[in-house]
């Protein structure tokens, strides 16, 4: 069985919780973590009589959505009852959008992969529309029935719909986390998928190259990126398997395993029709003024893909560089304030530190970078030295370690207090690298019989007796001439 | 236009309405005759005219983003048949 033989179409819809105060159809608080039902108010419960009244800051969001992805606007765009029964969805509908959604259309760039292999690829979007989140059913006995919880219901979320442009579980994930920047990015969503403000579904099917588009699959509910991809790579090689042995794929909803790995059908996926989705009749069309979108225009940031070709243009940045420095709003906002302070120049090396040393320490403590301990300027300071030859990247590290640990307000100070300066004098090295001549003989002989090895070895018996203060240039330099005299 | 008998009952499901033998013919009868309503204006020529999506002319009222809900959860839980730890109990759901 091989896969090479088969073509991926996967799509993906992505449930993206919008950042208001209140929710959608009501003025009750959208705070996560509350105690159960506390913030489900008459409109959420569904009691009789109650009517929803839309949140503008909802609508806001959707039109700064599709002014981010390129998409149409609607003018007027109305709302649906999706019917079907379930007892989280108290009014036995959820108000979403159908024929008329809010943004039609729009795409995104993805990059997928790293080093030479990376390609960019642009993913169209279908639509994006405005609807109701439900509430949380909980499962565990409660003497055998069932908890409901319905301070999520009525949450505002962005459905957004891709085209099946996708074909492998790297392009899907590479898609959902470029989405998942945009929305953090034009602050829409916070993104928190531990607590559930972004959701996938992924629609996948296989064909042989050729053929018409195979029966899809939709697994529900992924709500990380590493999920997604084993999600997605075992529903493949299942569906594959099972075509290969004679079996025709069942359209289906199927829910991902995270202990076993597999995913397994759900339900049987109810046609369209079966929802019965007609107008709200609660709720008269939506219109968008052309003025309301020139406001939200005017106060869109810098998109992420503007700013990553100005990156390339203007400072002379790799793709890769300028991709990973504009993973995040606020990544990109620290690497540009720390621009500002130590110039176009050290664009490069500023680019590495952020990337490197930055990004892994931040890692490592699980910080975001708007917390970071080492400020823009700090690090500009420090790369500034480095560039100056003050300090060698090494040192930097050290002055990086207690930046970090508030040792010292500025990479200068800490530079001072420590007597960090690397060492440039001809006068102070000399001495040393006759030391470690003198010291080492053997070396000194192996280098003249031809080994290489013996000279590194040499230039790091000077760097140690130096502390690191000696320039690694300046002692290969010295040590050469003083080895061929 | 008629429905089939399990179109009814298929219909019937979806809306969880509980259809007593007796009641199947009437009931086809009743949404055949709605049908043939739905199939008198559907001849009608309706090019250029755009799709009603409600009764009124109006449009969404929006209401600014503000919590104006405060926690009731005792006086709505007071009438619900089972709660349990702020929970509403309802019939075990197994998907």
């Amino acid at each position: 069985m091989s896969r090479a033989n088969w073509e991926v179409v996967i799509g993906l819809e992505t449930h993206s919780q919008l950042n208001t105060t209140s929710k959608i159809f009501s003025g009750s608080p959208t705070a996560f973590g509350a105690a159960p039902n506390v913030q489900a108010s008459a409109v959420d419960l569904a009691l009789p009589g109650v009517l929803p009244v839309m949140n503008r800051a909802a609508v806001e969001r959707a039109i700064r959505f599709g002014l981010a992805v390129g998409g149409e606007v609607a003018q007027r765009s109305v709302f649906a009852r999706k019917n079907y029964f379930y007892p989280d969805l108290p009014k036995g509908y959820q108000i979403s959008q159908y024929e008329l959604p809010v943004v039609q259309g729009g795409a995104l760039t993805i990059r997928v992969g790293d080093g030479d292999k990376a390609y960019e690829k642009v993913v169209r979007l279908t639509r994006a529309h405005l609807e109701e989140d439900a509430g949380k059913s909980l499962h565990e006995d409660f003497h055998g029935m069932s908890g409901i919880d319905l301070n999520r219901a009525g949450t505002p979320l962005l459905e957004i719909v891709s085209e099946p442009d996708m074909t492998s579980s790297a392009e899907a994930v590479a898609y959902a986390r470029a989405l998942h920047a945009l929305v953090r990015w034009v602050d829409i969503c916070d993104g928190n998928m531990q607590e559930g403000s972004f959701r996938c579904d992924a629609n996948v099917s296989v064909r042989r190259p050729g053929e018409p588009l195979g029966t899809r699959r939709e697994i529900k509910n992924l709500n990380s990126f590493r999920f997604m991809q084993q999600a997605i790579d075992f529903e493949i090689q299942w569906q594959i398997e099972q075509i290969e042995d004679g079996h025709k794929i069942q359209q289906a909803t199927v829910l991902f395993d995270p202990d076993t790995g597999e995913t397994r059908a759900m339900r049987s996926k109810e046609d369209a029709h079966d929802y019965r989705y007609f107008p709200d009749p609660d709720l008269p069309p939506l219109v968008i003024a052309a003025d309301w979108i020139a406001r939200v225009r005017s106060e869109m940031p810098e998109l992420p893909v503007a700013l990553s070709a100005r990156l390339q243009a203007d400072y002379g940045l790799s793709p890769y560089d300028a991709a990973g420095l504009t993973a995040s709003r606020e990544m990109a906002q620290y690497y540009l304030d720390a621009l500002a302070v130590v110039g176009a120049a050290q664009a490069k090396p500023l680019a590495n530190w952020v990337m490197g040393e930055l990004a892994a320490r931040l890692n490592r403590e699980e910080r975001d970078i708007a917390q970071s301990p080492v400020t823009p300027s700090q690090l500009a300071g420090l790369v500034a030295r480095i560039a100056d030859g003050t300090i060698s990247n090494n040192i930097a590290k050290k002055v990086f370690e207690a930046l970090w640990s508030g040792e010292g307000q500025t990479a200068d100070a800490v530079i001072e207090a420590q007597g960090l300066k690397q060492v440039t004098d001809v006068s102070a090295i000399e001495p040393i690298i006759d030391e470690v001549l003198a010291a080492n003989p053997k070396s000194v002989e192996e280098y003249r019989a031809g080994k290489d090895k013996a000279f590194n070895a040499l230039v790091g018996q000077v760097m140690k007796a130096s502390k690191g203060k000696a320039s690694p240039a300046q002692v290969n330099e010295l040590l050469k001439k003083k080895l061929q005299a | 236009m008629s429905l089939t008998d399990p179109q009814v009952r298929h219909i019937a499901k979806l809306a969880r309405i509980e259809l007593a033998d007796g009641q199947l013919e009437r009931t086809r009868d009743a949404l055949g005759s709605m049908l043939g309503l739905i199939e008198q204006l559907q001849a009608i020529d309706t090019t250029g005219v755009e799709p009603m999506a409600h009764a009124t002319d109006l449009v969404l009222r929006l209401r600014d983003d503000a919590i104006s809900e405060t926690d009731h959860r005792s006086a709505y839980q007071a009438v619900a048949p089972a709660v349990e730890n702020g929970l509403y109990l309802v019939p075990k759901v197994i998907e």
